[in-house]
């Protein structure tokens, strides 16, 4: 029959307690042998890819791609008897049921998080006593007390005081334990008004049935009167069934953010994880992940470095040619040749002769740091936001290899396997907003740099050409720089000598 | 290549180039002159079974079976040669990731991971295999190492002419530790009371994420030799070299010729342990060069080409190997929480009366738990 097993988050560092999902390498349905790589996990030391404890088949995924997960709460449940029976689930799911009363308790499971949950959902102890809802009423008891003024040797029985190895093994073990002599369970557990499961309702005083007034003092009732909220609809926690103060604001809070569902194929991924206002005309997303590493780095760039662009309008027609010609090249078979290409080796050859943009501003020390290679970084768009990975040694590189490793770097960005490495150490960027069809823009600086070019859309327009208009490739450049260590000179040599090569790429070979 | 991950060739001794050709040296070949294919084999054994178990590991740390996990991924060489040369009443000293020196003294490999899983402050009796306890405080064991080489000279069981009798002390350290006043004290003590010890030093080139090049000015071995101990750099990705090398160091220990210091030039192929990302401070270049050096692959190259080896014994092995994965993941689930009275055991060689009192006062603590009675492990 089939057996369900659920594989809990664990902590993969040490004492770490949540960790987010970053990509999911198998789906509901698919088969899986011990040690498969099952998904990936961001914690806050590293990118960490877990192998999968079971053989079977993958039944559900509880969570998803950028979810926060508790270190201990489900993550996957797996069949590892797929090929039994489907009737026996009922059987499957009242084991789990017996485990949990195993361990001493008949308790309801506060909902861990608000997503309902189909599989598996009752009786899970290890889940709800990680998102610290469980047992909140018994902690700090008289033997609690007494257990913290003993010390060090009840430490490690609460599953405090971590240690070097020993924590996240057992979700259970690291639980707080039911001790004796204590008020039952449920009795004075706060209980959350959405999706309550149906075991919650047994155990608990049910909130809705209002057959009589509702116990509040006269400013809890004024307080909701001003918040517009009907008092009936509280869930109360106070002695004797009275709603509190707490009660009140609790409820204004839960009523206030509501999950946001959303499905694969949504056409709004930047909702995720948001919660939406009262009114349902906003949604307020944490800001968390790339969207915030870029944040800080423009804000660190544009409030500390000052910012010149400069501009330049060059016919590129000879460079398309060459593009063209090197499409056909039976050497540039195996990649993609594009103008950006051009434009990467136009701005190498440029640092080299003119070294000094090549440089990083060390402001404590109030020291310039002239660079001796060059790490290219390329902007890239990825479906976690904006990375800039850059390609170490480009100063080294020939064309082939320069167009191989864009290639590979912006492939890498896009699976969004870009490692720390390829991002540290830029020296110089390049922003190909001509991608988007847009002329040219104002960048901004990568931290750490001095430079950063952007490379405009590429069009036919009219252009004076040997004394006549003609129709030529025209594209528009733009160069912001870091003007505490570069003068409007050294900016303008710099952008003038890459439209130069853009203009007439043979202009390369003199330079290069 | 940086300067930290490139040996000094002029000094290192080698006996297996990294294609598994043999270099012929009149002053280490002879130690070597006795391994035919059957120990070919057994060392290829031992290694494999090692990175086996280290794989699976850490596939139990990742999923929540261990608290944490040392890997020797890369390092099979350094240990399986040097644990080989080692008899068995030689007493070892290891650090925290001598799984393959564990696996040749014989201990069964499971008994380590009940200290990754929290359960055990050890996990087996260190006489059994004259193994010591891991110790995860780093270098603090080189003083541990030299102190019982000393009272081997006091025993007196050095120099005695009986190749049955006469034993040494071994101890293993990292790069990191070299820089560690704990090692150097053992080294001072070691040298002045001519102590019969081999400080074995796996240079891995990077204590945690701090290169070698930061530590030292020097290559790591003339660190022994300032203190006027015989010292060398041997390819630690090369089994038969390390275990010529240590056989000759431990047969100089014995003897009653004193200590001797070995860098052994390996590389951690893995992280520092599971909470490590090591992305963050090195190339995937440098982590190719050193996998075109991996020390399994070196031995195998070696076997195919003096006919050592044939596919039915590979296939045998890569068998025993997956069942050994097996074991070893069964064996980590089925752990039971030791009894609580487990840890007030060891710590006086008798009786105690605060131990007791401790002990008393826990007991009565865990009885205030429904789930528990005193002494059960629980779940």
């Amino acid at each position: 029959m089939p057996v369900f097993e659920k594989f809990k988050m664990p902590d993969a560092g040490e004492g770490l307690t949540e960790a987010e999902v970053v990509v999911w390498h198998v789906s509901v349905g698919d088969r899986v042998e011990v040690n498969q790589p099952l998904l990936e996990i961001e914690t806050a030391k590293s990118l960490v890819e877990l192998p999968c404890p079971f053989a079977g088949v993958v039944t559900e995924l509880l969570a998803d791609i950028g979810q926060v997960v508790e270190v201990g709460a489900p993550i996957v449940v797996i069949d590892v008897d797929p090929d039994g029976a489907p009737d026996q689930l009922v059987e499957a799911l009242a084991v789990t049921e017996v485990a949990a009363a195993a361990l001493g308790q008949a308790v309801p499971r506060p909902p861990a998080e608000e997503t309902p949950r189909t599989s598996v959902p009752i009786g899970d102890l290890e889940a709800a006593n990680h998102a610290g809802l469980a047992g909140s009423g018994i902690e700090g008891g008289v033997a609690d007390d007494a257990a913290a003024a003993a010390g060090a040797g009840a430490a490690g029985a609460a599953g405090s005081g971590a240690v070097l190895v020993g924590y996240g093994v057992s979700a259970a073990g690291s639980a707080r334990r039911p001790r004796v002599g204590m008020t039952p369970i449920g009795a004075d557990l706060p209980v959350v008004s959405t999706a309550p499961s149906a075991s919650a309702a047994l155990a608990a005083p049910a909130p809705a049935a209002h057959t009589h007034p509702v116990l509040a003092k006269p400013p809890v009732r004024k307080l909701a009167r001003d918040l517009n909220i009907d008092l009936s609809s509280v869930t109360p926690t106070g002695p004797g069934g009275i709603v509190t103060r707490e009660d009140v604001l609790a409820h204004v809070e839960r009523s206030a953010a509501a999950v946001l569902a959303t499905y694969p194929g949504d056409e709004m991924p930047w909702l995720d994880t948001g919660t939406v206002s009262a009114d349902g005309r906003q949604t307020r997303v944490p800001v968390k992940s790339v969207r915030k590493r870029t944040a800080e780095a423009v804000v660190s760039s544009a409030f500390s470095a000052p910012h010149v662009t400069v501009f330049q309008t060059i016919d590129v027609s000879r460079t398309m040619r060459l593009v063209e010609k090197l499409r056909n090249d039976k050497e540039f078979a195996d990649v993609r040749v594009t103008p950006l290409l051009i434009a990467a080796k136009a701005l190498v050859l440029a640092v080299r002769r003119h070294p000094e943009i090549n440089a990083s501003w060390d402001d404590e020390r109030q020291e310039i740091v002239y660079k001796h290679y060059v790490n290219l970084g390329i902007a890239a768009a990825t479906p976690r936001g904006l990375v800039v990975p850059n390609i170490k040694d480009a100063h080294r590189l020939g064309l082939h290899t320069l167009a191989v490793e864009i290639a590979n770097l912006t492939a890498t960005a896009r699976t969004g396997r870009t490692s720390p490495a390829d991002l540290s150490d830029g020296t110089i960027t390049i922003t190909n907003v001509g991608v988007f069809g847009i002329d040219t823009g104002t960048p901004i600086l990568n931290p750490g740099e001095a430079g950063i070019l952007a490379f405009g859309a590429i069009r036919q327009q009219p252009w004076v050409h040997k004394g006549k208009v003609r129709s030529r490739w025209v594209t528009q450049l733009a160069l912001s720089f870091d003007h505490r260590l570069a003068d409007g000179e050294l900016g303008s040599r710099v952008l003038a000598d890459v439209a130069a090569i853009l203009g007439d790429p043979a202009q390369g070979l003199v330079w290069g | 290549m940086s300067q930290s991950t490139s040996p000094d060739d002029v000094d290192l001794i080698q006996l297996l180039t990294p294609t598994g050709q043999r270099v012929d040296r009149p002053d280490y070949s002879p130690r070597i002159a006795h391994l035919d294919a059957t120990a070919l084999r057994g060392m290829y054994r031992d290694m494999l079974l090692t990175r086996r178990f280290d794989t699976e590991a850490t596939a139990l740390q990742r999923q929540g079976e261990l608290g944490l996990w040392a890997q020797s991924l890369g390092q099979e060489a350094a240990q399986v040669g040097s644990g080989r040369a080692a008899s068995p009443q030689d007493m070892i000293f290891p650090a925290y990731r001598e799984h393959g020196v564990a696996f040749v003294r014989g201990l069964e490999l499971t008994k380590i991971l009940r200290q990754f899983r929290g359960i055990d402050h050890g996990g087996w009796d260190p006489k059994d295999h004259n193994f010591h306890l891991y110790t995860l405080v780093i270098g603090s064991h080189t003083l541990h190492a030299t102190g019982y080489a000393m009272g081997m000279q006091r025993d007196g069981v050095v120099g005695t002419g009986d190749p049955q009798r006469d034993a040494a002390t071994m101890v293993y350290f990292g790069d990191g530790a070299t820089s560690q006043g704990d090692t150097n004290e053992a080294l001072v003590f070691a040298a002045v009371n001519n102590a019969p010890v081999v400080f074995f030093c796996q240079n891995n080139q990077w204590a945690i994420s701090e290169p070698t090049s930061r530590q030292s000015r020097v290559p790591l071995y003339r660190r022994g030799q300032g203190f006027g101990i015989p010292s060398l750099r041997v390819d630690g990705n090369d089994v038969l070299a390390c275990y010529a090398v240590t056989s000759e160091a431990l047969e100089r220990a014995r003897s009653g010729g004193g200590p001797t210091f070995i860098e052994a030039f390996t590389y951690r192929m893995g992280a520092h342990t599971t909470s490590d990302d090591p992305t963050r401070y090195r190339s995937a270049a440098e982590e190719q060069y050193w996998r075109d050096r991996d020390p399994i692959d070196r031995l195998l190259a070696l076997m195919k080409a003096e006919d050592a080896v044939d596919d039915a014994w590979l296939a045998e092995l890569d068998e025993e190997a997956t069942a050994f994965g097996e074991h070893i993941r069964t064996t980590v689930r089925s752990f039971e929480r030791p009894s609580s009275d487990f840890m007030f055991r060891n710590v006086y060689a008798g009786p105690h009366a605060i131990v007791d009192d401790e002990r008393a006062w826990f007991e009565a603590y865990q009885r205030t738990f429904v789930d528990v009675s005193a002494t059960a492990g629980g779940h």
